[in-house]
């Protein structure tokens, strides 16, 4: 066994797997998990903490696995962490933690990302309860979205004796976790409902239907309902459209109204009442996960599926172990390629479109090497679903129907970085709704700042 | 979940509910919607607000039956609940946001096709309460099919219905009402609001257009979410691309591209058609509907 290597992660073929919506990654075994453990050095400083945006006590909890005590790790995790399930499937660990592991150096890292999964799913599997909470304190603290943002600062607070209660726009809990990123890669009534699940045993009670801006407004919820301090984390769920010609035809949609249709209404299952279309061929414009989930599922659904991205193989946003699987399920990328047109048939329908071809020039001030149109590379991509991930960004509906919430010109939230804190009196606010759309990791970071800030804020009010 | 404290089959498919939903109630204004949807494996579905009570905090909803998810909402009983309901969604109309004493001076006509009259009577309520008095042309295909008629009578200045067949009130279109009204009957309306069928909503604003006067139209286009996450709802209103969830669901109607709003409408019609089959209903007219829900808004007009 060379110990510089990891302990491999079992996965599902990707022959198989493409017609399939079941997880990709199976996970660590106990005897994997015990074995990649036995990897870790025990730095004295380890540097792993300090890439985890939640500073996580890695080594300890790596070392309990080592010890078999996996009631332990568990518990180490939650003191930082209310979703392992979660983050160690969808974080960039390779950014992150795992960027900063010594073994990286003249190796391969440390697996924390898969051995936080195996705890998370370990103390699912074996109900462990970690609901341990500081006594009541009596005080209301209402928080706006139940994306990762809202439920670690709800946790945070709960467990520092908060009254906690969350409002959800949707049905369902969750943000991004239910109705963006697929079932593939995160398992909704498995992972994702289990993890909400221990936040609501912490005491956190979460109000669904409720969109804030229309049905209640933050306003009202302090001066009516008694809520002493609020936070925001309702995110970026604004999808952005290109502007070109014909994107209004039918057969071209956003990749949230696609993956939305997908992941939270369960469009391809049969006995589901909402629909879902993809053509024979379908287009996903952009490059970042958005963009790889949504060709992956649409993959799935059967259709053959082509990545068109602006910028080369280089620059994609994505993660590596995304594109690489996007890859292997047979994934077609058509990179330095640009659509200027879509092209509709004489019944509205998407019948193709047009694009253009792309070279890079010299990094621009974000480092960046922009892409320029090549002269009269102009040719027809032959599809007939076109989905648009080009990102997104702030719903402006709270924001707008909230007195004295500053916002910045992209429509994000107005915050101080270290607390949240937002220009309005007992508001904070995190995560994509003050950054614009980043990763499920730095929302948990912010969520859990604010929690911190906020304790601090009614602590100090009451002196 | 979401108490059906009462349920009445206004006329046949046409079915009002009275929902249980005290935060709804309490922030609902003419103009916005809700979304309802019935049980964990149900679609989301876009409503038009037909009435809402603060005191006893119920949201009053009117729909009529064109495909599988408002079948599923007729089964439901007095007493059962749906399992979400969620707005009040869009932006109020207009005039709520405008001052009454400029308003007062304003003639108001506004006309609805169908099912359209449910969206239109808490507007024309909303005027009367605050003591502005607006003239309503109801259109239905025939007088069996007509609905709120009295509560329209009660808050209205003027009610003309027309049907199609005549058996009821004015022989003919709604557009053929409003051009007699104002060619022979001389009369003057500085707004027409314009509820109903995409097709008839369309038609009124090229009927209005020549006389140059403001119309609204209320849009009804497949809808996911109804939060402005998603842009299935988008519409060309001029040049611009807007979400009618968020921007809307009210809109000039001299600048809608209609064309294009009736073909997103027809988006998914072969998946209805076939969850239709597939749910064995026999007595179903064809529709020019779409899924994402029967809107409501649409009647039988045309």
């Amino acid at each position: 066994m060379d110990k510089m290597k990891r302990v491999p992660v079992r996965e599902q073929d990707p022959k198989v797997r493409s017609t399939n919506f079941d997880e990709v990654c199976l996970g660590y075994t106990v005897e994997d998990a015990v074995e990649e453990s036995k990897r870790c050095l025990n730095c004295k400083n380890p540097l792993c903490v300090k890439g985890c945006p939640v500073s996580i006590n890695i080594p300890e909890f790596i070392k309990h696995i080592k010890e078999e005590e996996f009631e332990e790790a568990a518990k180490t995790i939650a003191k930082y962490s209310s979703l392992p399930a979660v983050c160690g499937r969808v974080c960039p660990q390779e950014t992150q933690c795992e960027g900063k592991c010594i073994l990286g150096i003249k190796g391969e890292p440390v697996s924390i990302g898969k051995l936080e999964r195996f705890v998370g799913d370990w103390s699912r599997e074996n109900n462990i309860n970690l609901s341990d909470t500081e006594p009541k304190k009596n005080k209301k603290v209402a928080v706006i979205g139940s994306g990762p943002s809202g439920l670690t600062c709800a946790g945070d607070l709960a467990k520092k004796g908060y009254d906690v209660t969350i409002f959800e726009a949707l049905h369902e809990p969750g943000g991004v976790l239910v109705y963006g990123i697929p079932e593939f890669r995160l398992p909704k009534d498995t992972v994702v409902k289990t993890e909400i699940e221990n936040i609501k045993k912490l005491g956190v009670k979460i109000e669904t239907n409720v969109i804030v801006g229309r049905t209640a407004n933050i306003d009202k919820l302090m001066e009516e309902e008694g809520f002493e301090a609020v936070f925001i984390g309702s995110g970026a769920g604004l999808p952005k459209f290109m502007g070109i010609p014909g994107e209004n035809a039918n057969g071209v949609s956003s990749a949230n109204e696609f993956l939305t249709r997908v992941n939270l209404m369960k469009a391809h299952k049969i006995e589901y009442a909402t629909p879902v279309k993809v053509g024979s061929k379908v287009a996903v414009v952009g490059g970042g996960n958005v963009a790889m989930d949504a060709a992956r599922t649409a993959l799935r659904l059967g259709a053959e599926t082509h990545i068109v991205y602006r910028r080369s193989e280089e620059e994609l946003p994505a993660r590596v172990e995304e594109v690489h699987h996007a890859k292997e399920e047979g994934i077609i990328f058509d990179l330095l390629t640009n659509p200027v047109e879509i092209l509709v048939d004489e019944n509205g329908w998407v019948k193709g479109m047009k694009c253009v071809r792309m070279e890079l020039g010299e990094p621009d001030a974000s480092g960046r090497r922009s892409p320029r149109v090549i002269k009269d590379s102009e040719f027809i991509i032959d599809v007939d679903t076109v989905i648009m991930s080009l990102g997104t960004s702030p719903n402006p509906l709270i924001s707008s129907t909230t007195k004295g919430l500053n916002v910045n010109k992209h429509g994000c939230i107005i915050t101080e970085e270290e607390t949240g804190k937002t220009s309005k009196g007992a508001v904070f606010a995190g995560g994509d709704a003050v950054t614009g759309a980043a990763t499920v990791i730095l929302a948990m970071e912010a969520g859990k700042k604010a929690a911190k800030a906020i304790d601090e804020f009614l602590s100090n009010k009451e002196k | 979940m979401f108490k059906i404290v009462k349920k009445e089959l206004l006329v046949p498919n046409i079915y009002l509910m009275d929902i249980e939903a005290p935060r709804v109630a309490k922030s609902a204004q003419p103009g916005q919607f809700v979304i309802v949807k019935s049980d964990e494996r149900g679609e989301r579905v876009p409503l038009t607000i037909c009435d809402y009570d603060q005191e006893k905090g119920t949201v009053t909803i009117v729909f009529q039956t064109v495909g599988r998810s408002t079948h599923e909402m007729a089964n439901y009983e007095e007493g059962e609940a749906f399992q979400d309901f969620v707005g009040p969604l869009g932006r109020p109309s207009e005039f709520v946001h405008e001052n009454l004493e400029e308003l007062k001076n304003k003639k108001i006509l506004f006309i609805s096709g169908g099912v359209g009259a449910a969206p239109v009577y808490p507007q024309v309520k909303w005027l009367h309460e605050n003591g502005i008095e607006a003239d309503v042309i109801m259109g239905t295909r025939t007088r069996e099919l007509l609905i709120l008629e009295d509560k329209m009578r009660a808050v209205a200045d003027n009610v003309y219905v027309t049907t199609d067949d005549g058996s009821y009130g004015f022989k003919g279109l709604v557009t053929e009402k409003f051009k007699e009204l104002v060619e022979k009957e001389g009369k003057k309306y500085d707004v027409v609001v314009a509820i109903g069928p995409i097709i008839m909503m369309k038609f009124v604003a090229l009927t209005t257009k020549p006389y140059g006067i403001k119309t609204i139209v209320s849009m009804n286009p497949l809808m996911v979410d109804g939060t402005g996450m998603c842009g299935a709802c988008r519409v060309t209103i001029g040049e611009e691309t807007k979400f009618a969830c968020v921007d809307g669901p009210e809109f000039d109607g001299h600048l809608v591209k209609f064309d294009e709003a009736i073909r997103r409408q027809s988006m998914f019609k072969s998946e209805e058609g076939r969850e239709l089959i597939r749910q064995e209903e026999s007595n179903l007219e064809p529709h020019h509907h779409k899924n994402g829900g029967g809107c409501g808004c649409c009647g039988g007009n045309k």
